[in-house]
């Protein structure tokens, strides 16, 4: 009786947990979605290009690549003219690997469009299959996080499964070492058309901090197009979510 | 004198040793059942492509000591395995990374498919188990749930495993050899993503060696804030560890319960740092992000609001018949096969090994602010869950103790630091699962010559196919949520 009551407890201290509205959170401190001011850049400064460790920066004009980025903060701040702050917005998924790339005088990626096909076959519900490629564990911990009581992922229909054979999609992390190729291939041709492939990470989107390595083999990656990127390291729950639910064209 | 936490040694200062004296030495350290933290090659600078220099970390009187040997070609290195069988792993990556034969070593295979290895991932050369009613499992590399990849492979009869084959490598990014063509301004978010579950204990060891290397250690009041991230990375992985355990064994008031708390920790980092992760919290010679009497008040007020409700889901966890009945006597490691394979961290102390570098050998606030030692004697999967459980509690109540202690502290400007030519240093620290390693090796001109990184996960793994000898196939789950290594940790 007594484990009963306790259980009970914990229950009440529970109470609920769930994000009500995933569309509108708020991620109070976040590091994501950079805005970039139009003040131009000081005359012949590159500090931001020097500083970045995946090289996402170009200038004249001003790009950065999301899908390269780790939002480590060092473009901002080392810029003199304050060009680059990263804010809290979450928003940070795209259709293309362009649509990740920020321009000056942006202050948020294009939304992401629903697709018409996808919509109709996976609307209602959508299963993954997470595979990990050499993925630190940060942005599995997230891919995780979706599915637990606060992101509850499920409410959308959107799971991760425990089989390919069960798997409308492939959720990919991690830069995608030369060790893991045939697998992660194996793992995907395993699963039924139709099919989508999602990028979540800096790492698989582009390789990210591994990029520069002989261990990788990303071939996967170019001959798979995925139709949705996420960016971030790790990305954000609230990123996930909400690129698959414009993806899907829920409103949420 | 204080015991040494951080070793810094000019290169030729090392005494040096020829293979048979430093294999002496190590085989009487070993003999003396001094802690060995590492053993590891770096290419001999004096000849390249040769036999590499044997460097060995062992934890003395005097705190971090260390000493290296050097080969000639053609010299045989008599493995150290059947004596000591924690050397296990140390010659097998030395083996993989230069060759080196090791002979008499039991199971000289593969550690990570690295090298001339790589991509060669169906070469692994099991162990097979001879009976015409035995059979064998393969699982992974891709497993059901969302984690890391890796191959097991059981050997068993009827449900009893005999023998578990940890096949990995499926992670192997390149780390170490990245980190040594990196531009030092550019290694932290690599370092970061080491293993990213300890991104704060990896960066924090990272940040200490290269401080040694450029003389300049960090502020007393960094390093404190260095030490509560670190704790609180802790209760953050030991939340989704013990929440794991939980969803494993079917106990859902702990799956959820866990999960939710975890999320309140990560968002308190979050709001800390910017990162759920602790990621860019800390660069060498810099704090980002201030620390003053907001954020004081949002880690004490974060702590003490999910203070109460982690002691009652551990209550009811520990309590749970079904919980106990699952775990007790499941996955056993005893303490002197522990000893002998050479545990670390949590997976160590919950097999009674007092193994914690917080103790041993305090560094940064731990010297000033001791958090306690947990042990558990039992070696079962309850007792990995137990010792989380209590190390979750105590660096709570040490957080909110060392919280009143520190003042307000300013962030930093980006800093220049420039290390010196021709030395190495080494630095640990305790981490979630154990103890992490950075040892960076500079050259003539203060370039990088070698950086090799330990994470616990490399002596531990072979922890997780002892436990499950003796035990149903069903139980593995447990088992490895148990140990719940790092796959890219050992990989690098």
């Amino acid at each position: 009786m007594i484990p009963l009551l306790e259980a009970l407890r914990v229950r009440g201290s529970q109470g609920k947990q769930y994000i009500a509205n995933l569309r509108q959170a708020n991620p109070v401190g976040f590091r994501g979605l950079p805005v970039i001011d139009s003040t131009p850049c000081a005359e012949g400064c590159t500090a931001c290009v020097d500083e970045c460790p995946t090289d996402a920066i170009q200038l004249a004009p001003f790009r950065l690549d999301l899908g390269r980025c780790v939002f480590c903060d060092e473009c901002a701040r080392i810029c003199p003219q304050k060009k680059v702050a990263f804010s809290a917005g979450y928003r940070l998924a795209a259709r293309t690997r362009d649509g990740l790339v920020m321009r000056e005088g942006t202050s948020s990626l294009s939304a992401v469009e629903a697709n018409a096909r996808i919509q109709k076959l996976f609307g209602r519900s959508l299963k993954l299959r997470s595979v990990s490629a050499g993925g630190c564990n940060g942005c599995e911990l997230e891919i995780n996080a979706t599915a637990n009581v606060n992101f509850d992922s499920g409410r959308y229909g959107i799971d991760i499964v425990a089989s390919p054979r069960h798997a409308d999609g492939l959720i990919l992390s991690g830069p995608i070492t030369q060790n893991m190729a045939a697998a992660l291939e194996l793992c995907y041709e395993g699963m039924p058309d139709p099919k989508v492939v999602i990028a979540v990470g800096t790492c698989a989107i582009s390789g990210g901090v591994f990029e520069p390595s002989p261990a990788l083999d990303r071939s996967f990656i170019n001959r798979f197009t995925p139709e949705l990127y996420v960016a971030g390291c790790p990305a954000h729950p609230l990123s996930i979510v909400n690129g698959i639910l414009d993806l899907l064209g829920q409103v949420g | 004198m204080e015991p040494r936490t951080v070793l810094l040694r000019e290169n030729h200062e090392h005494e040096r040793l020829d293979y048979r004296g430093f294999r002496d030495r190590l085989a009487d350290h070993l003999a003396w059942s001094r802690r060995l933290l590492s053993c590891f090659g770096t290419p001999d600078p004096e000849t390249p492509g040769g036999p590499p220099l044997f460097n060995a970390i062992v934890l003395g009187d005097r705190g971090l000591e260390m000493f290296v040997g050097r080969g000639n070609a053609g010299d045989e290195f008599p493995s150290l395995t059947v004596q000591f069988p924690q050397m296990h792993c140390f010659e097998r990556e030395i083996h993989e990374q230069f060759g080196l034969p090791f002979p008499g070593h039991p199971w000289l295979k593969p550690i990570r498919f690295e090298g001339l290895k790589r991509g060669r991932m169906d070469d692994y050369p099991f162990y097979q188990l001879g009976g015409k009613e035995v059979h064998e499992v393969g699982v992974g590399p891709i497993h059901a749930g969302v984690i890391e990849p890796g191959h097991f492979r059981f050997m068993c009869y009827g449900e009893t495993v005999h023998h578990l084959e940890i096949h990995l490598g499926y992670q192997h990014r390149g780390a170490e050899s990245l980190l040594v063509k990196t531009p030092p301004r550019k290694l932290p978010p690599l370092v970061e993503s080491i293993a990213g579950d300890t991104a704060v204990a990896h960066v924090v060891a990272f940040c200490r060696a290269w401080e040694a290397l450029c003389g300049m250690p960090a502020r007393p009041e960094v390093e404190t804030i260095r030490g509560i991230a670190v704790e609180l990375e802790r209760i953050a992985m030991h939340l989704v560890g013990v929440g794991g355990l939980a969803t494993d064994v079917a106990f859902l008031p702990g799956s959820s319960t866990y999960g939710r708390l975890r999320t309140s920790l990560i968002n308190l980092s979050m709001r800390l740092c910017g990162s759920r992760f602790g990621r860019s919290w800390f660069r060498p010679g810099e704090l980002r992000h201030p620390f003053g009497s907001t954020q004081k008040d949002d880690v004490r007020n974060t702590l003490q609001s999910v203070q109460r409700d982690i002691a009652t889901i551990n209550d009811l966890f520990r309590k749970s018949r079904s919980v106990r009945h699952r775990l007790e006597t499941t996955g056993t490691v005893p303490t002197a096969l522990a000893k002998d394979i050479g545990l670390v961290g949590m997976a160590g102390r919950a097999s009674g090994l007092p193994c914690d570098l917080r103790h041993e050998l305090p560094s940064g606030v731990y010297q000033t602010h001791s958090i306690p030692m947990v042990t558990e004697p039992a070696g079962d999967c309850l007792a990995r869950g137990l010792v989380r459980i209590r190390e979750m509690d105590d660096s709570l109540a040490w957080i909110l103790r060392v919280i009143e202690t520190l003042p307000d502290v300013d962030a930093d400007p980006p800093a220049r630091l420039t290390p010196r030519a021709n030395h190495c240093a080494v630095s640990f620290e305790e981490g979630w699962r154990g103890e992490v390693m950075h040892a960076i090796r500079t050259d003539a001109e203060g370039r990088i010559a070698h950086y090799k990184v330990q994470d616990p996960s490399l002596r531990n793994w072979f922890g997780l196919a002892q436990a499950v000898r003796g035990n149903a196939i069903y139980d593995f789950p447990i088992c490895n949520k148990s140990f719940d290594l790092s796959y890219c940790g050992n990989d690098l």
